[in-house]
């Protein structure tokens, strides 16, 4: 399905989003953070869109919002998008999982545990992955600061 | 740990057993958590981060030409493809149009560097079930990619050969030669792997049947590579989305349907007659130019998002590169093949044996700094 076939489809869902194609390559959906777990459910359950494989799951901290970006495509049907969805709150960032649609994503929604501190609600075993449970602080958050480990240029 | 009554009123529980961060079998430091009723395996639990480096947070600080020396020290047997993918990711940014030079020895690079990785594995393989002559036979082959390799760039490991814009230098006088030596002893050496493992009893009675990951599955969690082209899953980036000379050669994709160790094994040993037949259709063509195209010496990407993939020895790398016009990028996430497909270990491995779990590791062929990062 083309980007303009899939921009139509989606718009019908009745979902609050923010589309964009603009710097980059992939069709990009910024989806409410309550919305999440239902969008992501839709975009694998609907025939016609059939987002079956989640590809990459990225943490990102865009200064004030924290969030997370899914690279999601199609097996079958070949068609790729982006969703992307973020928070506001710092102290206990909090967003839905989506490892019961795609199962990778446990793994995945740890990492960004460990590195961001968001949370997952509805995640099975949500713990520090790489890091020590008892290491303080989110390391890949842009505030972190470590003045034993890092190296400040 | 659940109490568990057994058939003679005997009672018996589960408990846990520490596979690694030191077990051989391993083959690097990931400790394996595992959940035991007797040898049954009812869960098992990986503990990551003995050698994570925070790569991510490093490019965060670092310019785009020292980023490609962080990658090869993620996936150790795929350097020369890591480098690649942040190149491409780069060059995609920039939107460089590079010689085909370039492309056609990078495809070839590649393709030996996806060669070295699957002789390795192959050694390992056979010796984590119990055939220690099969060590011996692939590093002596592999020596001689590794030879190549240093001859080409200095390095043997490490290769560090891409930079943004093209090559570090042009290739050796001797690059074509002893390649077409490499492929002309290899053709003669890769049927001796089958004669001396593949049809093995003992190590069909070790694989066959063992470890099956449906291609559902398979999909969902996110497996690519051989694991996934052994489960039916056809994922393969060169095919896909092709890069580099790939889509200027004609190679078969290999896929099998049975989703066990066996297949797993079989996908990996045909795609290095693949590896093979890609190499001899290019090294003759290798077109006259530029090595490189220079670029400025500090880089700035467009602001913007640039995600690039390629297909490792291990499956599907991809470098997703956030930029907001500096010379550093805002940041990076190296999406990779290992720890996807950790992720489908505990449902692969449970309700097998130990013995199971040894060769199912050993058929994903995990390499521990790629998925720890």
């Amino acid at each position: 399905m083309s980007n303009e076939e899939l921009i139509k489809l989606i718009d019908t869902w009745g979902f609050t989003l923010q589309t964009t194609e603009e710097g980059t390559e992939f069709l990009t959906f910024t989806v409410r953070k309550e919305d999440l777990h239902e969008f992501c459910r839709k975009l694998k359950a609907d025939p016609a869109t059939h987002f079956d494989l989640l590809f990459c799951v990225t943490g990102m901290d865009w200064g004030n919002e924290l969030g997370v970006i899914y690279h999601l495509a199609s097996t079958d049907l070949k068609h790729e998008i982006v969703v992307k969805v973020m928070t506001a709150d710092r102290e206990t960032p909090e967003l839905d999982t989506v490892c019961d649609i795609w199962r990778t994503a446990e793994f995945h929604e740890m990492e960004v545990f460990d590195f961001f501190g968001i949370r997952f609600k509805g995640h099975p075993n949500l713990k520090r992955l790489f890091l020590t449970p008892d290491w303080d602080g989110y390391p890949l958050r842009k505030d972190y600061v470590d003045e034993a480990n890092m190296v400040i240029k | 740990m659940a109490e568990i009554e057994t058939e003679n009123k005997i009672k018996s529980e589960e408990y846990f057993v520490n596979m690694g961060p030191q077990h051989p079998a391993a083959h690097g430091v990931l400790r394996l958590i595992l959940t035991i009723d007797g040898e049954t395996i009812v869960n098992v639990d990986p503990d990551l981060g003995y050698i994570h480096r925070s790569i991510e947070k490093m490019c965060e600080r670092d310019s785009y030409q020292q980023i490609v020396h962080l990658t090869d020290r993620m996936d150790y047997l795929s350097s020369h493809i890591n480098n690649e993918a942040v190149c491409l990711a780069v060059e995609k940014g920039l939107q460089l149009e590079i010689p085909d030079r370039v492309k056609v020895i990078r495809t070839i690079l590649s393709e030996l560097t996806r060669l070295a990785s699957h002789q390795l594995w192959w050694g390992v393989m056979g010796m984590d079930v119990g055939a220690l002559t099969t060590y011996f036979y692939a590093f002596r082959d592999r020596e001689m990619i590794n030879d190549i390799f240093e001859e080409t760039c200095g390095a043997r490991l490490t290769m560090n050969y891409n930079i943004p814009g093209g090559l570090m230098y042009d290739i050796h006088p001797n690059f074509v030669k002893r390649v077409k030596e490499f492929v002309a002893h290899f053709k003669t050496k890769l049927p001796e792997y089958d004669r001396l493992l593949s049809g093995n009893i003992i190590f069909i009675n070790r694989t066959k049947g063992v470890g099956v990951l449906s291609r559902e599955d398979a999909i969902s969690f996110g497996v690519s590579g051989p694991v996934a082209r052994g489960s039916g899953f056809a994922s393969d980036v060169r095919k896909r989305h092709p890069y580099s000379a790939y889509d200027r050669v004609s190679f078969k994709e290999i896929v099998m349907n049975e989703g066990d160790t066996l297949a797993r094994y079989k996908v990996r040993i045909l795609e290095m007659w693949e590896s093979l037949s890609i190499i001899e259709q290019l090294i003759d063509n290798i077109p006259e130019g530029d090595h490189l195209v220079p670029t400025k010496a500090v880089i700035k990407l467009p602001k913007g998002e640039f995600y690039q993939r390629v297909e490792t020895a291990r499956g599907e790398l991809g470098v997703y590169i956030n930029s907001d016009g500096n010379k550093n990028p805002y940041r990076v996430k190296f999406r990779s093949p290992g720890f996807s497909n950790l992720s489908a270990l505990n449902h692969v491995a449970k309700g097998g044996k130990i013995g199971d779990l040894v060769s199912i590791m050993a058929s994903f062929d995990f390499v521990i700094p790629d998925i720890d990062r």
